[in-house]
């Protein structure tokens, strides 16, 4: 399963196209919408969470680009659950950028969210799943 | 004059631990203890060594009975948050194990499957005191017509709960690396290719059973902590392999003893019994585990004061040789060089991961270390040691 949390920004010709029930219908996407609105001059904007198969998720951002939807992603932040991890280390295997690491010889699991590039893989790899995708809301206000 | 050699028994201790003159020491600092004094001294000064370990261990589960009903029922299918309980026993008992998943679960089926939740997630919710929704089917009988339940349970509801977990505690486990072109998931962990980590789950000198190599001190009936609580080890586990080759310090260069362990799941703490999802392979259980060694002479001294230069493991290629069921030693390693953070096989540098963590077996050395020193953990003399 892929995630990932998307704005998109309508022009105003197609604010009534079913799209949603297209991304669902075609492409096997389940989405969950965090806001949506209609401005006065007819653009719209939606933040969503885009969910489904990886293949699925790419395609359809190529169909709603094609409606000239524009699509960006929005800011992610990969956070730890402090209470929920508990120090094994699986996680550093996976971690690309080196923001999960080791310090020895306490054998104490770091993470550094300087380093890190939220590519996601600690998400699913964390047996414990404490590593968390938390988006930036500033585009929520 | 030589003094006389060491020899305690377990009433010896136990007589030390009620006077409060117990000396405990956790199973690091018996290393430097041994080094630097000796064996035969460590034996006189310390009494009782304490061992830990908290990792994903796939045998384990509970034995619940949820109580009958009104009308009753004959339970012959049972879910705990959908998660199917074997009811193949009397009435309203039933065993949820550490790694089934849910019947709709996708499984394998998108790969790498997530397993969200599952058994070890259940039992870690039922220790957490969060409600719990059970379902049972039956097909009614004269004595028990009702054919339907479902409810929302916690664990203090429930008449009775005992963790039962067939094997816990290996002693001694593989050392996991890949070499195929893909990224492949395993019960180790994920496996990068072409041997980009090599992934180990013990916890080394604090392990219980590298400790107590033999199972001089330990068997049915030893008073231990499991997840949180005091239980008992009832014996050797599943897969229990005494035979497996060792070094001349004991500790066995492979996967070889294990434990069946036992304790009232209603003691327990969150903290120590928690559901994990292996990426691509299945829901489990991490548990705390640790088991008091008492240093009854010289021996148990030099055996408790093993360290990590002095154990070790085998290097196994789970990309080609594992799943044909072969599992060729690449490389004999020790769980020093595995801590370093990386190791060599054959010439090549592969960084070492852990799946177990150092940091909470040492805390459950700590914690046990504390309930033997302040006598609410008395040691037990085993009514039977493990095969050996
Ligand atoms: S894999 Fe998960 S539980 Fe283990 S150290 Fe990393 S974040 Fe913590
Ligand atoms: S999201 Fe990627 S870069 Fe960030 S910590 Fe996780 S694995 Fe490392």
């Amino acid at each position: 399963m892929y995630s990932k949390t998307i704005s998109l920004r309508f022009p105003k010709n197609i604010v009534g196209e079913p799209i949603a029930a297209t991304l669902v219908k075609k492409f096997d996407l389940s989405f969950n919408i965090l806001k949506a609105v209609i401005y006065p001059r007819k653009e719209g904007l939606m933040v969503l969470q885009l969910s489904g198969h990886k293949k699925n998720y790419a395609k359809g951002v190529q169909y709603l680009k094609g409606l000239g939807v524009k699509v960006e992603s929005i800011g992610e932040d990969i956070k730890r659950d402090e209470e929920k991890c508990y120090q094994c280390g699986a996680c550093t295997a996976v971690c690309p950028t080196g923001a999960l690491s080791i310090k020895r010889p306490e054998m104490e699991v770091v993470f550094d969210q300087e380093k890190c590039s939220a590519c996601e893989w600690c998400v699913v790899a964390c047996p414990a799943r404490a590593m968390e995708v938390k988006f930036n809301k500033t585009l929520l206000n | 004059m030589a003094k006389k050699k060491v020899t305690k028994t377990i009433d010896d201790i136990n007589r030390k631990i009620k006077e409060g003159k117990v000396v405990v020491v956790t199973a690091d600092e018996m290393v430097d203890i041994v080094k630097k004094s000796g064996a035969e001294k460590a034996a006189r000064e310390v009494d009782v060594v304490t061992t830990g370990t908290f990792s994903p261990m796939c045998s384990s589960g509970a034995f619940i009975n949820f109580g009958h009903s009104k009308p009753g029922l004959k339970a012959s299918r049972v879910w705990l948050n959908d998660v199917p309980a074997y009811a193949g026993l009397a009435a309203v008992d039933c065993y949820i194990g550490a790694t089934e998943s849910p019947e709709d679960d996708p499984l394998n089926r998108v790969h790498p499957g997530e397993f969200k939740y599952g058994g070890g997630h259940v039992l870690h919710d039922l220790v957490a005191g969060k409600k719990i929704e059970l379902r049972a089917t039956a097909y009614g009988t004269d004595c028990y017509p009702k054919t339907q339940l479902k409810k929302k349970i916690t664990l203090s509801d429930l008449p009775y709960a005992v963790m039962l977990n067939p094997r816990n505690a290996y002693q001694n486990y593989n050392c996991a690396i890949n070499l195929t072109k893909k990224t492949i998931y395993t019960y180790m962990g994920v496996l990068k290719p072409n041997g980009g980590n090599a992934n180990y789950a013990t916890s080394g000198e604090l392990s219980p059973l590298f400790n107590d190599p033999y199972y001089r001190t330990i068997g049915l009936g030893s008073r231990i902590f499991l997840g949180g609580a005091k239980g008992y080890i009832l014996g050797p586990g599943t897969q229990h392999n005494p035979e497996a080759m060792r070094h001349e310090n004991g500790t066995p260069l492979t996967p070889a003893g294990t434990l069946m362990l036992s304790g009232n799941l209603k003691e327990m703490d969150p903290r120590w019994v928690l559901g994990v999802s292996m990426l691509g392979y299945g829901c489990s259980l991490a548990v705390g585990v640790g088991i008091p060694i008492p240093v009854l002479n010289s021996e148990l001294a030099e055996f408790t004061g093993v360290s990590d230069e002095h154990i070790f493991t085998q290097v196994i290629d789970y990309g080609n040789d594992y799943p044909k069921g072969e599992g060729k030693s690449l490389a004999q390693v020790s769980y020093a060089e595995l801590k370093s953070g990386s190791i060599r096989v054959n010439g090549q540098e592969i960084p070492s991961v852990p799946l177990s963590s150092h940091k909470r077996a040492l805390e459950i050395a700590n914690i046990l270390k504390d309930w033997v020193e302040k006598g609410e953990l008395l040691l037990t003399q085993p009514q039977e040691t493990l095969p050996n």
